[in-house]
């Protein structure tokens, strides 16, 4: 695929001077909104997670007329639901040592130097906002016995700065939002619009204007016109089809702003959750995180046989690799997410995995048990047992758990600046759907914080700065037309195909190319595969999909039809991205870029820099933004 | 329903009380009978309580029939498109017959009205002693009215088994801890208002009581 | 395995609807019974048929957007459990299985087993939040919760808001799930200050909705995937009283 490289990236908007007052001076830099001007501005935000029902929901209450779309049949169903583990902040209730600056370092160096400072240091001095205003909401954080908020650590973290509750974090902090959100509908100042899918951005005089959107229900196309719109429509794990996201998340609300002009910063970023239910069978069509919490202390190993097929108790300890523990010594099954993922690809592919086709490796507990008792162990991670019985029907107090790694988080996303606005004026983007915090690889329990972050506190301060000058007026009708021509085409045209294979299976064929190729393990010779295939793949997807059913009614092959149709475009981006970045960073592992133990080597001198791709009708055109660090220093990550 | 149904227990615990007299005699019930005619005389003329009281009482059942039809009727709107297949999912049989065990209870008291307060279907009639038509009216040949009886104390036995727990959870006092303390305590309370109910006629039909 | 599927199918909301037999052959037993649909959907797709529509999303149980009554039961027969979650595993080869949207007024038929739940919404509008406005709460541990307290809380706001309880209902009703948010916010100090203004607005809303009344019958916790207990509806039921007595 063809590429050409324009200018750099020289200004993401970040006030200068010291780190800690940068965002102090941009609040107040701010233009402010006048609060009966405030009624005039109508602002569209696309998507209900904890981004934009933040969002939705507090710039309802600032007083603008706000307009809020999910593809669900209600905004509580967006997918931040689904999120287990906890969410960090650095409050330190504990004393032992956290702090802003700690959790800032700590997001830095995780995401392997390819984060912005500013913009990560702002996420940990908001971070402690964010627990006020949920607890305030009454979200039912765990808590202790003196009534106080109890945290843990996580994800390897060395503080126990993540509240969590229960397993299930992610839903009683969507709750909260959902919550925050439908006061605002009643209040009248958000209009919800359930059931409608985005499928272009309006821009008019260079500002993004409004949206087109599809009625799921009747298939009506309809246009929504507003003086900004704020993208908060997830990531793209499900570019692999198999993944842990939701069946119904898609890319295609950030692909075609993409196509209207907004870059798409380090799309090859993808991080992959060591801690997943293996594949069954051909028909599987997601998979099912179990939290990273087990690794506490379930012991992973495979046989030290290749082709070991005895049941996992008959294997003697002198014939387990307890590989983990042998590699990492100093962090045993603890290590970051991308190491144990890729120790675990590393194990299988030598022919030593478990289970069926061999891709999967054990977490045992036996030792865990034996050591504290069933009852402890089940009173930690009883419902975990549960669900992995109920999916797998093996009772993991018996047998030991089988764990793969699955595609869970994507790091990469649309490029926004300090403000969080796009590369098209008016158009924001917030949430997994940007791609401005977590760098090449996101710790544990930092995506509902920065979710968060952006919906309730740094948002609806930067939003208003761009308001500020509005309402921006008439908007081109033209323009207008021509976005609901050019959705009303891609419709008509997937309809029209008529071929004789279903969008799944095209689906599925896609999401085991980028699984092979652009997946835990990348090559040029396997991205250069990739990119001959997918363009084949996605010619015979527009000669042969079929799509039954009109599109004047409730049509779920349509609606899949579309998104994978823009898959194919974002595979492609994706598998460049990993191409053109040659080092190994964080989520991202080319095998020509490792030291001499086999870990991700980074290539400082080339490649500290975000890469954001601008859509060209000949191929996309690359700018780079430069990556400073002033005060974290880089470092080769080593968890040995 | 929760309210009516707490006012028909009341009724219903003092009624057996009244009942089990018979067995202290025929006099002691007679006088027992008497005596709820007379009762705050002279204070008040005769049979004035017990008519405030029977008012109260015919209330409480229009009232709970009332709701019990309203409330039924909702649920019909509410699910105007039945299910082909529905399996009930909820321990215990007694919640499933609520509706039926109302309409069987309220055709049994017309019928226990007419044989044993009106005596209009009582061997003895109207004019005639309260304990003589309770006796005549289950003695043995007529042991298929004892068998009505007994079918429709046992309905109500299993209507309050649900009844009485369900009124105390409509008016908000249960909760987990106490709820098997409460459950137990309507299923005893049924219990003992059925044995005591059955006492009397089951003891005039085999003769025990003459 | 071979399966029977009677399916309902309805094409749109003003369509009568009607029961349709598929056989599904090689069904595999680790496969989710929603994965069991989405073999027969291709299947129907080539042939050119309309594949059944249904609501499904996180697959894990916990979004609440899946949902169907499997032969008469909301969710199935397997306790505790959507039916996202439900694996073929707990069927007989042979069996008939039939497969019905979730039936009561406020949530009309979009299409085959795609019910509108809008009403839940309008619930949760009608009062099933604290105001608190983005940016000026307190310190998070100036407001201390007994741990008890918390704990139950917690249990009634795992209601993953999926309307089981108003399909498995005998009369329709929507107490629980309403019952589930009152008891949530109103176990919290935070919640306190609305407590029974909240109580009465849900619960005339939900009234308004056109849901039935509850006659405590148990049907809801049931079938309720995250196992939300009665209790709740006691004390949904003991705060609206209070709030219409004053």
């Amino acid at each position: 695929m063809k590429y050409t490289e324009g200018p750099e990236i020289r200004d993401a908007k970040a006030p200068s001077g010291p780190i800690e007052e940068r965002w102090e001076k941009r609040k107040f830099s701010a233009k402010l909104v006048n609060p009966a001007n405030k009624r005039k501005l109508n602002v569209i935000v696309v998507g209900t997670g904890l981004a934009g029902g933040s969002a939705a929901a507090t710039l309802g209450e600032l007083g603008y007329n706000v307009k809020s779309f999910c593809y669900q049949d209600s905004p509580r169903r967006a997918h931040s639901i689904a999120a287990q583990g906890g969410i960090n902040a650095a409050k330190n209730y504990r004393g032992d040592g956290d702090s802003i600056y700690r959790l800032f370092y700590d997001t830095v160096k995780g995401g392997d130097f390819r984060a912005r400072e500013s913009n990560v240091y702002r996420l940990a001095q908001v971070s402690v906002n964010i627990i006020d205003q949920a607890v305030a909401q009454g979200v039912p954080f765990a808590r202790e016995y003196g009534g106080l908020l109890d945290t843990r650590s996580f994800g390897g973290a060395q503080v126990s700065r993540t509240f969590y509750a229960r397993g299930q974090t992610g839903q009683q902090l969507l709750l909260g939002a959902y919550q925050a959100l439908e006061r605002q509908v009643a209040a009248g100042t958000v209009t919800m619009h359930t059931r409608h899918e985005m499928l272009d951005v309006i821009v008019s005089d260079g500002r993004a204007r409004g949206v087109i959107v599809r009625d799921m229900v009747t298939g009506e196309i309809e246009r929504h016109l507003a003086d900004a719109v704020v993208l908060a429509t997830g990531g793209y794990g499900n570019v692999f089809f198999l993944s842990t996201n939701a069946k119904g998340c898609n890319t295609t609300a950030i692909w075609r702003a993409h196509e209207r002009g907004a870059y798409f910063a380090n799309p090859c970023y993808t991080q992959i959750h060591p801690t997943c239910i293996p594949v069954s069978g051909e028909y599987q069509s997601k998979l099912t995180l179990m939290s990273e919490s087990l690794r506490n202390d379930g012991r992973v190993w495979v046989p030290l046989r290749k082709n070991d097929t005895r049941a996992p108790g008959d294997i003697p300890d002198d014939e387990r690799d307890y590989y983990l523990e042998r590699i990492y010594p100093a962090f045993g099954n603890l290590v970051p997410r991308d190491i144990a993922s890729r120790a675990a690809k590393n194990v299988c592919d030598e022919g030593r995995g478990v289970g069926p086709g061999g891709l999967g490796v054990y977490l045992d507990f036996r030792d865990a048990i034996n050591r504290l008792g069933r009852d402890a162990v089940e009173k930690k991670y009883g419902n975990l047992f549960e669900m992995y019985e109920r999916i797998t029907g093996e009772n993991p107090y018996d047998v030991p758990m089988r764990i793969y790694p699955a595609v869970h988080y994507t790091m990469g996303g649309l490029w926004v600046d300090y403000d969080l606005q796009s590369t098209i004026p008016g158009l924001f983007v917030i949430g997994e759907a940007n791609f401005s915090d977590h760098g090449a690889n996101r710790l544990g329990a930092s995506a509902l914080m920065q979710g968060l972050a952006d919906g309730y506190f740094v948002l609806p301060t930067t939003i208003g700065d761009y308001l500020a000058a509005g309402p921006f007026g008439e908007v081109d009708e033209a323009a207008i037309a021509e976005a609901e021509l050019k959705v009303r085409n891609k419709i008509d045209r997937l309809l029209s195909v008529n071929g004789t294979r279903t969008p799944d299976s095209f689906h599925r064929e896609l999401g085991k190319l980028m699984w092979d190729y652009c997946g835990m393990e990348r090559t040029e010779e396997s991205l250069r595969k990739a990119l001959e295939r997918i363009p084949e793949l996605r010619e015979e997807f527009w000669q042969n999909v079929k799509v039954t059913g009109t599109a004047e009614e409730l049509n779920q092959v349509l609606e899949r039809a579309g998104r994978v149709a823009d898959f194919f475009d974002l595979a492609e981006l994706m598998c460049l991205d990993a191409l053109v970045r040659t080092e190994s960073c964080g989520g991202h592992f080319r095998a020509e870029s490792q030291d001499a133990d086999g870990e991700a080597l980074r290539d400082d001198e080339n490649f500290a820099h975000v890469s954001a791709w601008e859509w060209g009708a000949d191929g996309p055109i690359l700018h780079k933004e430069p990556l400073e660090y002033e005060y974290v220093k880089m470092t080769q990550r080593s968890y040995k | 329903m929760a309210v009516t149904g707490a006012v028909m227990v009341l009724f219903l615990v003092l009624h057996m009380l009244g009942n089990l007299k018979i067995f202290l005699g025929k006099d002691s019930f007679n006088e027992y009978a008497h005596a709820l005619r007379t009762l705050l005389e002279p204070l008040l003329p005769y049979r004035t309580v017990l008519t405030v009281l029977e008012v109260v009482l015919v209330a409480s059942v229009v009232l709970h029939m009332w709701a019990a039809i309203s409330l039924s009727r909702r649920a019909g709107k509410a699910r105007p498109v039945k299910y082909v297949a529905k399996k009930s999912q909820a321990a215990g049989y007694t919640t499933h017959i609520m509706r039926w065990g109302g309409v069987t209870i309220a055709l049994f008291v017309v019928w226990h009205l007419l044989d044993l307060t009106f005596g209009v279907v009582n061997p003895k009639g109207f004019d005639s002693a309260p304990a003589d038509r309770m006796i005549a009216g289950f003695e043995p040949s007529r042991w298929w009215v004892t068998l009505i009886y007994i079918v429709a104390v046992v309905m109500v036995g299993l209507h309050l088994r649900h009844g009485v727990w369900s009124a105390v959870q409509t008016l908000g006092w249960a909760n987990s801890t106490r709820n098997k303390v409460l459950r137990l305590s309507a299923g005893l309370l049924s219990a003992v208002l059925v044995i005591g109910f059955l006492a009397p006629p089951l003891a005039i039909t085999f003769g025990v009581v003459k | 395995m071979n399966l029977t599927l009677k399916v309902w199918r309805q094409s749109g909301p003003s369509d009568k609807g009607r029961m349709v037999t598929y056989k599904v052959e090689d069904v595999s037993p680790d496969m989710s019974f929603l994965e069991m649909l989405d073999v027969l959907n291709e299947r129907l797709i080539l042939e050119g048929d309309d594949p059944i529509a249904f609501d499904h999303d996180c697959r894990e149980g916990i979004c609440g957007m899946c949902g169907m009554v499997i032969n008469g039961v909301a969710h199935g027969e397997q306790r505790a459990t959507t039916t996202c979650q439900l694996h073929m595993r707990h069927f007989e080869d042979g069996a008939t299985i039939t497969i019905e949207p979730w039936r009561a007024a406020p949530f009309p038929v979009v299409k085959d087993l795609v019910v509108d739940r809008s009403a839940f919404d309008r619930i949760i509008q009608a009062g099933g939040f604290v105001s608190v406005p983005a940016g000026s709460a307190p310190d998070a541990h100036s407001i201390p919760v007994r741990k008890e307290d918390a704990d139950a809380a917690f249990d009634a706001a795992t209601c993953i808001g999926c309307g089981a309880c108003v399909a498995a209902c005998p009369n329709g009703s929507a107490s629980l799930f309403t019952a589930a948010k009152i008891t949530h916010l109103s176990l919290l100090p935070q919640g306190q200050p609305e407590r029974l203004s909240r109580a009465k607005a849900m619960v005339d809303q939900m009234d308004a909705e056109g849901f039935g009344g509850c006659t405590n019958t148990g049907e809801c916790t049931a079938v309720c995937p995250k196992g939300i207990p009665l209790d709740a509806i006691a004390r949904m039921n003991a705060d609206y009283l209070k709030a219409n007595a004053k």
